[in-house]
């Protein structure tokens, strides 16, 4: 699967032989897709972080041969393009699962649950922070604040919004991805894998129908300020969607949360619905 | 919490009267990030009128209307497009700092979500003002939602002839670029988000000189946030009198405040500024059911935190600043009585010393050695005079640094000491957290197990 195996963190001794190139098929067709990324920019060099997102959807992390790629097409050193590509979190530097299930632990979301939740992933899947699980399916880690506070606590699955999850949500979304069940966010499009997700950061939209779309417009705590100024009566945020909004359902603000309606538990809270908007979608 | 009628008017407590939303106006259409939906609730309206102006009354008239950034510093926008130099013979470029990584902070995420054409007609405003051609959208990578509409959003702008050649007719050329980063709050930054978007290491630079005369590529450069740039749009559309019959004379106009927390209701509220904590509070339901506010920030964790005491502050960058704190984001993060203060700093100080790039000294080893001594204080395992060194090493810190990351790492640090030492001082004498964790997550009063109900 991938053309170099991985690098080991710090090495004291001999030093590497220079990286292995890629196949020649792979090599030309990622140069097409990087000639048109430098056409982006005024300056070549600014296309280094969308090309380190191009390599890591050819293989999943940050290889020695994809910064050498970088490098010979950006006529910079490999020491130049590796200092960058370390510096990046979201660079991996070595294989991980198809599906990276980022649990914010800042504060906020720690708070109101992240750490409960990321201590259950942990011990279910058996791995720890920065781990890929067995099967290579998932690799987990703790992320920091991805500005969805009042979402919180979230969960993020290839960069994709999992919104106010809970232990048991958390659980089921990640079972539902091992088992090769459908899985959609809260917010974002229906999961794609890890790779392809890297090719819509290096700058190439997403050319699956209805991905755009999906989920519909913003997400219900994002109009709880616009309800209250039309004059609805202030409410608990209704609970998170449990999936994409009908399509023939129309959303003019006005359809929920009359005065009339009880109070709705979020489903984060709901005992008798613990699992989040997540695992509902997955069944 | 307790919620009082406050100095209100007679009629200031509806939400009606006391929300303002713009931006979020038509979130709640369908298809809300759609360009024939924004052309439906007015947009590129205020595009139109913008190049019926010549450039430099375009950018006199935003000064006027007193629009300040909403990036945090509130640094007057209008200001910073005049301080482009003009027939200088370089390039010109628009930077939209759309890496919102300050922890609390969802706002810019959420808007560009809903409503992303907001600030692709504020950016062609903006450029036809700076006389710039090149716009860059630096967008923090770990959103691809947001990422997906953004590319849609240039894609219709295009095709509509907002983007492109000869842009409605007016002789300006336009090209916006879609930049997704990789993971590294330092480049929320506007000179770290330079260097970054160059592509190198996100590291701030010194300045001067400022952006605005070598910036990117060493060409003048202005760097504004989403949501500054979101707002002009509608200042030029209806007017900048309408802008400045809110907010107050030094803070006019409106913004997004993010609540969230330990409240009822959670989410964006669109407001003039200068509303305060408790009326947004009143509004949506209070602190949850059978608790008490015990800290907030107000504007992401930067900010000084404040406690009830402070709920009828003015949030305006006046009003904060005299209280000793910042607007910064509005990012209103509300902790109850079950959370854990030294907990909550550890955390956020955690945070400051991964993201700290390492360029400064005080920075990167001060943030190293508080977490050090916060996570001895928070496992019980602190002394005394561990609480008097943290104060120490933030103030090492603060103001010592290139950025202001520094200065954000020490003001956890100095204002939980100032208001809640007693809590440390708990730590370390009765060896540990005197809080159960438990009690302060989203489901703690929804438990299935009554004898645990709060």
């Amino acid at each position: 699967m991938t053309a170099t195996p991985p690098n080991s963190e710090v090495s004291l001794g001999m030093p590497q032989l220079p990286a292995p190139d890629y196949p020649a098929d792979v090599r030309a067709r990622l140069e097409t897709d990087a000639k048109e990324i430098i056409a982006r920019y005024p300056d070549s060099r600014s296309a280094l972080l969308p090309l380190l997102h191009l390599t890591q959807s050819e293989e999943g992390f940050v290889s020695r041969t994809g910064m050498a790629f970088c490098a010979g097409l950006l006529g910079l050193t490999t020491a130049e393009v590796t200092a960058v590509a370390t510096f990046y979190s979201m660079y991996r530097r070595r294989p991980g699962g198809d599906y990276q299930v980022g649990v914010c632990t800042n504060t906020l979301c720690a708070v109101m649950g992240g750490d409960a939740i990321f201590d259950t992933l942990k011990e279910h899947l058996g791995v720890g922070n920065g781990e890929t699980t067995e099967d290579g399916g998932i690799t987990l880690e703790h992320i920091e604040c991805n500005a969805a506070c009042d979402f919180a606590p979230v969960v993020m699955v290839n960069w994709e919004f999992f919104d106010n999850q809970t232990p048991q949500s958390a659980k089921r979304l990640v079972d539902d991805l091992r088992d090769g069940r459908t899985v959609e966010p809260t917010r974002g499009a229906p999961l794609c894998t890890y790779k392809k997700t890297a090719r819509i950061l290096a700058g190439f939209p997403d050319e699956r129908p209805g991905a755009v779309e999906a989920t519909g417009g913003a997400g219900p705590a994002s109009l709880v300020g616009l309800r209250l100024a039309k004059g609805e009566a202030p409410q608990r945020v209704v609970r998170p969607r449990d999936g994409a909004y009908p399509r023939d359902e129309p959303r003019p603000g006005a359809e929920h949360l009359s005065s009339h309606d009880a109070p709705q538990q979020t489903s984060a809270s709901d005992p008798d619905h613990p699992a989040g908007p997540a695992a509902e979608e997955g069944e | 919490m307790t919620t009082m009628a406050t100095q209100l008017g007679e009629n200031g407590t509806s939400p009606e009267k006391l929300l303002a939303p713009v931006l979020s106006a038509f979130w709640d259409q369908p298809e809300s990030w759609t360009l024939a939906t924004y052309e439906r609730h007015d947009g590129y309206q205020g595009l139109r009128k913008a190049l019926a102006m010549a450039p430099d009354d375009l950018i006199a008239y935003v000064k006027d209307a007193g629009l300040r950034g909403r990036g945090g510093a509130g640094f007057p926008t209008g200001m910073k497009w005049q301080f482009i130099p003009q027939g200088d013979g370089k390039p010109h470029y628009l930077v939209v700092n759309a890496d919102e990584s300050e922890p609390g902070t969802c706002k810019d995420i959420p808007l560009l979500f809903a409503n992303p054409h907001a600030l692709i007609e504020g950016i062609v405003i903006a450029c036809y003002a700076i006389r710039s051609q090149q716009a860059f959208i630096y967008l923090r990578g770990e959103v691809v939602p947001v990422l997906r509409r953004l590319h849609e959003a240039v894609r219709e702008a295009y095709a509509a002839g907002y983007l492109g050649t000869n842009i409605l007719g007016s002789g300006l050329d336009l090209d916006v670029v879609v930049h997704a980063g990789a993971g590294a709050y330092i480049c929320g930054e506007e000179t770290a988000l330079l260097d970054s978007l160059e592509g190198r290491r996100g590291q701030p630079r010194l300045r001067p000189p400022f952006p605005a005369v070598a910036g990117l590529y060493a060409c003048p450069t202005v760097v504004n946030n989403v949501e500054s740039i979101a707002s002009v749009p509608s200042i030029l559309n209806r007017g900048k009198d309408w802008f400045k019959s809110m907010g107050s004379e030094k803070s006019p106009g409106f913004t997004l405040y993010s609540l969230s927390g330990h409240v009822t209701s959670p989410g964006q509220y669109e407001a003039p500024l200068g509303i305060t904590l408790r009326q947004l509070l009143d509004m949506s339901g209070g602190i949850r059911a059978g608790h008490r506010l015990k800290f907030w920030t107000p504007g992401g964790s930067s900010t000084p935190m404040f406690t009830e005491e402070h709920l009828d502050v003015p949030l305006d960058y006046e009003g904060v600043g005299a209280a000793g704190s910042m607007l910064g984001t509005k990012a209103l993060q509300c902790f109850d009585e079950t959370t854990c203060v030294v907990r909550a700093v550890t955390r956020w100080t955690e945070f400051y010393a991964h993201e700290s790039c390492g360029k400064c000294t005080p920075c990167r080893e001060g943030t190293y050695w508080l977490v050090q001594l916060l996570r001895d204080i928070e496992a019980g395992k602190g002394r005394m005079s561990d609480i008097d060194k943290l104060n120490d090493i933030a103030d090492t810190i603060n103001g010592k640094s290139f950025c202001a990351l520094g200065d954000g790492a020490a003001s956890p640090i100095f204002s939980s000491l100032k208001h809640f030492r007693a809590e440390y001082e708990e730590h370390v004498t009765g060896k540990g957290c005197p809080l159960d964790p438990a009690k302060s997550t989203a489901w703690a009063d929804q438990n299935p197990h009554p004898e645990v109900n709060a």
